[in-house]
């Protein structure tokens, strides 16, 4: 048996794993349900969990697996193109400007909103990588994927991502300037 | 302009994959092109934007807890399902031990008691003068006690029985004096010790115990009074004599 208890493993993931259930759930209760899910079943087989093995990784995995089961996402993995990891031709090369580089760092609900709109698969490497900090190998370990295509996944990521920044400046700024022309 | 080759690296040292001389490497470049400066510096901005982005969502802390409620160790629970059944076993083992102690003890008890007890009839057995009052009827034994020992007893009358009360003399056991009678039946004779039930002490002997080193042995309490009755007389002619003594008090 392990010598620490679950209780004493889990519950200082228990915010961040919440977090994460939001961004993949997009709704708290389901969020909540999710959660519930993860720590009842992380329970029922922490006994098969090798101590000294990476505890963080092992309960992340247990919750992104029942979220790939669950109602919201099966309909959310069935919209992700299955050619996702060959797409890169479809993204737009991004360019910073000094600007966008300045609204990235004030405006950072924009950043949530680009965050929410990505396609789960890149929402959820984005998160593993950026906020919950993980190495790429505890990510290979959480996602089940090789590292290689870790590296590629979050390549793509950060490029949807920095193109759907874009768009939104875009977007803002054209709205601007059609208050402008209104006034 | 970003150097093409170098772009593939960048994310990979941003994020701290990249040890040893490929990071340096990639930090001399850096040092030394502006354009992939420029395009680190928009990635490490990126990075610090979705990580404070990303932690959007906090839960209730009602949540949290019935979350914890859920995982938390039932003591309660295990504590019947682990430790009361250990601590059943250890009750059990401790009375069965503290049990086995007073058997063992009570034992004891009774083998040095009965062991004394045939020392004595052997003694009376073996001596010149087996009596110190001797008499042929129980009016002369019974006032001969009388100042010698604190107690008194009744004797039977042995007229039309077998038995006949050869005398009597005081005994001693566990430091308390006490009555010997012998009696004779046939050529067999019987010696019937009486004495007080509180000077026994933890020499006790169970009313059930029917021999030793194999001589005949009966007991009984009686008014205060513990009888001893030791011979090789047959078990019949023991339990006859030990009923008159009964029916006497």
């Amino acid at each position: 048996m392990p010598s620490e208890t679950f209780e004493q493993l889990a519950m200082p993931h228990f915010e961040r794993l919440y977090n994460f259930a939001c961004w993949l759930t997009h709704d708290r209760q389901e969020a909540e349900d999710l959660v519930q899910e993860t720590y009842a079943k992380a329970l029922k087989g922490f006994s098969s969990f090798q101590p000294g093995t990476n505890f963080r990784a092992w309960i992340y995995r247990i919750l992104r697996n029942a979220f790939l089961t669950s109602r919201t996402g099966l309909q959310a993995t069935a919209t992700v193109p299955l050619d996702l990891e060959e797409d890169e031709e479809q993204l737009p090369a991004v360019r910073e400007t000094p600007e966008s580089i300045l609204l990235q760092r004030s405006d950072w609900q924009l950043v949530q909103e680009a965050l929410g709109q990505l396609p789960v698969t890149y929402r959820e490497i984005l998160l593993l990588c950026e906020v919950e900090e993980m190495s790429y190998q505890e990510i290979s370990a959480t996602l089940s994927i090789p590292m290689g295509t870790v590296m590629s996944r979050l390549s793509r990521a950060r490029r949807a991502l920095r193109a759907a920044v874009q768009e939104m400046q875009n977007g803002a700024v054209g709205a601007e300037i059609k208050g402008r022309n209104r006034i | 302009m970003v150097c093409e080759t170098w772009t593939d690296k960048l994310d990979a040292y941003l994020d701290g994959e990249l040890i040893g001389a490929d990071a340096r490497a990639v930090s001399e470049h850096l040092r030394g092109c502006p354009g992939c400066a420029a395009e680190s510096l928009s990635r490490v901005q990126q990075k610090r934007a979705v990580q404070s982005a990303g932690q959007k969502f906090t839960a209730d802390p009602a949540f949290r807890a019935r979350i914890q409620q859920s995982i938390a160790p039932r003591r309660a629970p295990r504590l019947s399902r682990f430790w009361l059944p250990v601590l059943a076993t250890a009750m059990v083992l401790v009375v069965a031990g503290a049990v086995s102690l007073t058997l063992s003890r009570q034992r004891r008890g009774e083998q040095q008691l009965l062991s004394e007890l045939t020392d004595l009839h052997v003694a009376t057995l073996a001596s010149a003068n087996p009596v110190d009052v001797v008499s042929t009827d129980r009016h002369t034994v019974k006032p001969w006690f009388a100042g010698k020992i604190p107690f008194t007893f009744n004797l039977p009358e042995l007229q039309d029985s077998p038995f006949v009360l050869l005398g009597g003399k005081v005994s001693y056991l566990n430091q308390s004096p006490g009555a010997e009678l012998i009696f004779r039946v046939r050529q067999h004779q019987i010696s019937v010790f009486v004495f007080q039930d509180r000077d026994l002490g933890n020499l006790r002997l169970d009313d059930s115990v029917r021999s030793a080193v194999s001589f005949n042995v009966r007991t009984w309490s009686q008014n205060g009074l513990r009888y001893f009755a030791v011979s090789d007389v047959s078990s019949s002619d023991l339990d006859k004599l030990c009923e008159m003594l009964k029916a006497a008090q």
